[in-house]
């Protein structure tokens, strides 16, 4: 009986239990701590209301009295059939389409060279390749993914055009390349989307269960088949995902494509001119000093809005299309 | 039986050659990140460190253009102890290193707090319910957001303060006890407004991060404390939390260097100008002893960063300041380099270390 | 009736072990905890039914069952451990020394004070030995680094573990064996002073030597704490519990004085899972 001293801090006090909440500055901390999470996590939802408030007071219906918004100086009709896109000229045309097709015509090519490397990358680290040459893989994918896009613009322009467009398109198939062209802006958004399609496709295909495999093998499948006949298809929902966000991170994409695509509205389908995109356009207004309350100005906020709805629309499709992936195998 | 056999046999070797090929196509897209890196980073040297020496113009006033700074080639002292200048020679980058590592700091210092609260909040406190649901999906489509909109936002929200304050704006005088504080309100195109757009911007990044690092903490070390009579809040601060710093860390610090290399939302908010001085006129780390109000100051003053000052400099006309640019992109990727060193360093000790 | 033999045999060594240590004889008892008719539900699916049981102070009440059978789940809510758990709701009254834990007003941070819980996987935090037994103290306020060392002094030798790591109380704990991890566990949970221990399967997961310490240092606890153990092994009740509750599927089939209960079963199913035929 030695350890139940009476001098001992453990000793049981024997007074009653008193189990009943009391205050306390535990509790109170306890309170305000909840309270100061939930408002730090609440700060993300405000930021979402606070870019819809913008867009809305600024492009569609203007609250402030005496000023009003972009589509009430423009139609809607106008925006998005006009041809035309000159809002610093005098004859002022503001017309979406320029800005609309250069943006996909540089997705487009960035898309067709990025998402099939980066597919075709992710088979190879989930299907083929030792876990060594992955582990050491990984790394220089997420290096790719963290270079700043001033530096894939700064490329674009000094290295992807002169030293390879130009000797291909213009020296030997005599196409003229424009220093400022699509193509070369699409080249490097190729590549910049290549480490996002590559480690969420991956993603996708390691997902995929062993056993569906090992039944490929069993029917005497090579492991081309097993790869592109099982799993590929099994992993589908997911690879798409990966595509769609690549996507629109192509769309949202602004300072490669502002360098490398120069600042020339163009409703075209040559990748070798110079184009505007819509990220382009936005940076360009921001640099002139372009009075607040001016028309030009205001085209600012209704070519972001329409930035913003085509990206949020494809992000929403990617995490639907992701869901039915997840269910599926999760 | 033989002749089956044999009949498959031709087909079987067409399958094999078409794996084979498949497999060398899917290794080169491999390779091919790998290469096109390899290219950009020797590029990129290649502009940095061979600019001819400047050829001395015959017949010009010798004296004045001979000057030894003139002959200086980027990546030399001068061109870290230089201002942006006129005369591609004699640009440097001082003011943006120092834009860049105020901006990058003040980041961290609204992000991280803000990010890893709502990431408790999320994977400590809340229910299974419509507001996490709500939250969560809220989430994913600011991560998607292209930051060029964040850069609106930073414009409407904190240059203009969507011109609640009139025309002229207003200043607030803050007393501080040992120093004031002038706060313009709106930000105008201060440090401090190019901070918030940016700690919007990177927010998502650094919850989602945070979220996976306490999500990795093992519930047993949760319940254990618990049943120690600890509170929720003793609970994540001395066992969840510490646990998981070492991920938070790695996830912090990866959004930051993201955070380092934008442009967008910065020149949206009009950084993009002919910057010839330090915010708080700190130009080295002597003068915040010499100057602390400099300190309090700096994220008021307008400031220029790596990145734009890049940009900037691609955009110049004379030729010269492509291999500018270039060496401006070199000091960019170097810090951007020991970042991501960092976190890869953080994250190896912690798998190491840790066996739950 | 072989089996029903060597468990007498076994509560027959035990009680000859606490003559020898002069520890008090277990029929004195008072009532510690008084639970009724407690019905506790994971969502739709009701894991107790209707279950009344006394535990008595200052003695080893034992819990024997299948798996499945609810014991666990009527353990952790002995300190409202279910609360964690989402979707978890129950009715009826636990009452510890006739108060309501379960009401309203109750902090249930207070509760877990006295009712210390070790659990079946030792969990021991990523920090030193010192700090996981200090832990308790130091959140509950206690800031002195005289007291909290007494403390930690007085803990690890009440766990039958101070001798094994006094000289390195600074080491990582995880560099523990895992019978001295789990010591360390009962050892940061004596720390907070508790009056009821629970303990659930605290000796699964080691080797007969450390669970041979283990039940020794139980044996000693329960002079100062009353001590609840759920277990899988009814050899173990048998050398160690004073009172013994068989559960079966979500049922409190009987409780007894453990020598009573393992030699004359009142219940036919008790008499088939402790003689082996079912379980």
């Amino acid at each position: 009986m030695s350890l139940a001293n009476v001098a001992s801090p453990l000793t049981p006090p024997k007074v009653g239990l008193r189990l009943q909440k009391q205050f306390s500055w535990v509790r109170a901390r306890e309170a305000g701590v909840r309270a100061v999470l939930v408002s730090c996590a609440s700060l993300s939802l405000i930021t979402t209301l606070a870019i819809v408030y913008m867009f809305f007071t600024e492009a569609v219906y203007a609250v402030a009295p005496g000023s009003t918004a972009f589509f009430q100086d423009v139609s809607l009709w106008d925006f998005l059939t006009d041809t035309e896109w000159s809002p610093q000229f005098a004859d002022k045309h503001f017309g979406i389409l320029p800005l609309l097709c250069g943006t996909f015509v540089i997705a487009g090519i960035g898309s067709l060279i990025g998402l099939p490397i980066g597919l075709a990358a992710a088979i190879y680290l989930s299907e083929y390749a030792k876990p060594r040459f992955r582990r050491a893989m990984k790394p220089v994918l997420e290096v790719l993914a963290g270079i700043p896009s001033v530096v894939y613009g700064y490329f674009a322009l000094v290295f992807v055009t002169p030293y390879v467009l130009r000797p291909i398109f213009q020296s030997l198939l005599h196409i003229d390349v424009d220093i400022f062209n699509a193509m070369s802006a699409g080249v490097v958004l190729g590549v910049m989307i290549i480490p996002t399609v590559c480690s969420l496709s991956e993603d996708a295909l390691r997902a995929v269960p062993r056993g569906l495999r090992e039944a490929g093998y069993a029917l005497g499948s090579t492991k081309y088949d097993v790869s592109l006949k099982v799993v590929v298809p099994a992993a589908l929902s997911g690879i798409v995902a990966s595509f769609l966000l690549a996507i629109s991170r192509a769309i949202g994409e602004t300072m490669a494509v502002s360098i490398a695509a120069g600042q020339m509205p163009r409703l075209s389908l040559n990748p070798f001119r110079s184009m505007e995109t819509m990220t382009a356009y936005i940076v360009n207004i921001s640099l002139g000093d372009t009075p607040a309350g001016t028309i030009e100005y205001k085209s600012l906020y209704a070519v972001g809005f329409t930035l913003f709805l085509i990206t949020l629309g494809m992000n929403v499709l990617a995490q639907r299309v992701m869901k039915r992936f997840r269910e599926v195998y999760e | 039986m033989s002749a089956p056999a044999k009949l498959q046999e031709p087909e079987l070797a067409r399958r094999h050659r078409i794996g084979k090929v498949f497999e060398w196509l899917c290794c080169g897209s491999t390779w091919f990140g790998l290469v096109v890196l390899a290219v950009l980073l020797v590029s990129v040297l290649w502009q940095a460190l061979t600019w001819p020496a400047p050829k001395v113009k015959p017949g010009a006033s010798g004296p004045t253009v001979a000057k030894a700074e003139d002959s200086a080639i980027p990546l030399s002292k001068q061109f870290f102890t230089n201002y942006d200048s006129r005369h591609p020679r004699r640009a440097g980058i001082l003011a943006p290193i120092w834009g860049s590592l105020w901006l990058i700091g003040l980041v961290a210092l609204l992000s991280v707090p803000i990010g890893v609260g709502s990431a408790i909040y999320l994977e400590e406190y809340a229910n299974e319910g419509h507001f996490k649901r709500l939250i969560q999906i809220n989430l994913s489509n600011l991560a998607g957001v292209p930051s060029v909109v964040y850069g609106i936002l930073g414009l409407t929200a904190f240059v203009r303060m969507f011109g609640l304050f009139g025309k002229g704006g207003k200043t607030l005088v803050l007393n501080l006890g040992f120093t004031t504080l002038d706060v313009p309100l709106p930000f105008e195109r201060s440090l401090i407004a190019g901070a918030l757009t940016l700690a919007l911007l990177v927010l998502p990044t650094v919850i989602v991060a945070a979220q996976e690092a306490l999500r990795a903490v093992p519930s047993s070390i949760r319940i254990a404390s618990y049943a120690l009579g600890a509170t929720q809040w003793q609970t994540i601060r001395h066992q969840v939390l510490p646990a998981a710093m070492p991920g938070i860390m790695t996830g912090v610090i990866l959004a930051l260097s993201r955070a380092m290399g934008e442009a967008a939302p910065l020149m949206m908010i009009g950084a993009l100008t002919f910057i010839a001085y330090c915010p708080g006129e700190i130009t080295n780390v002597g003068d915040i002893f010499r100057n602390p109000h400099g300190l309090v100051d700096a994220p008021f003053d307008k400031f220029t960063a790596l990145p734009l000052q890049v940009y900037n400099w691609i955009n110049r006309p004379q030729a010269d300041y492509q291999h500018v640019a270039a060496a401006g992109i070199v000091v960019l990727l170097t810090i951007l380099l020991l970042m991501n060193t960092a976190a890869i360093v953080i994250r190896h000790k912690f798998q190491k270390s840790t066996r739950w | 009736m072989t089996i029903m033999q060597s468990f007498n045999e076994l509560v027959h060594q035990r009680q000859q072990r606490e003559s020898a240590k002069r520890i008090r004889p277990v029929e004195t008892e008072v009532t510690k905890l008084d639970v009724r008719n407690l019905n506790f539900f994971y969502g739709e699916k009701q894991a107790l039914f209707d279950v009344s049981m006394t535990v008595a102070e200052r003695a080893v009440t034992a819990f024997i069952g299948p798996s499945g059978c609810g014991k666990s789940t009527f353990l952790r809510a002995l300190n409202r451990m279910n609360d964690i758990i989402e979707g978890a709701h129950h009715n009826g009254t636990v009452l510890l020394e006739g108060q309501e834990i379960y009401a309203p007003d109750v902090d249930v941070v207070a509760l877990r004070k006295r009712v210390g819980m070790v659990f079946q996987k030792s969990t021991p935090f990523p920090k030193s030995i010192f700090d996981n037994v200090a832990y308790g103290p130091k959140i509950a306020g206690q800031r002195n680094y005289k007291t909290l060392s007494e403390i930690v002094e007085q803990s690890l030798k009440r766990a039958a573990l101070w001798d094994e790591v006094k000289d390195r109380l600074q080491d990582s704990a995880l560099a523990l064996s895992g019978g001295q991890q789990q010591r360390l566990c009962i050892a940061r949970a004596l720390a907070t002073n508790p009056d009821v221990i629970l303990m659930d399967e605290p000796a699964s997961a080691l080797d007969p030597a450390s669970t041979a310490r283990i039940e020794d240092l139980i044996f000693e606890l329960k002079q100062n704490y009353t001590i609840v153990i759920v277990t899988h092994n009814m050899q173990q009740a048998a050398r160690i519990s004073d009172w013994t509750a068989f559960f079966y599927q979500g049922y409190l089939i009987e409780k007894d004085h453990t020598q009573k209960l393992f030699t004359t079963p009142k219940k036919k199913q008790t008499e088939d899972y402790i003689t082996g035929r079912f379980g």
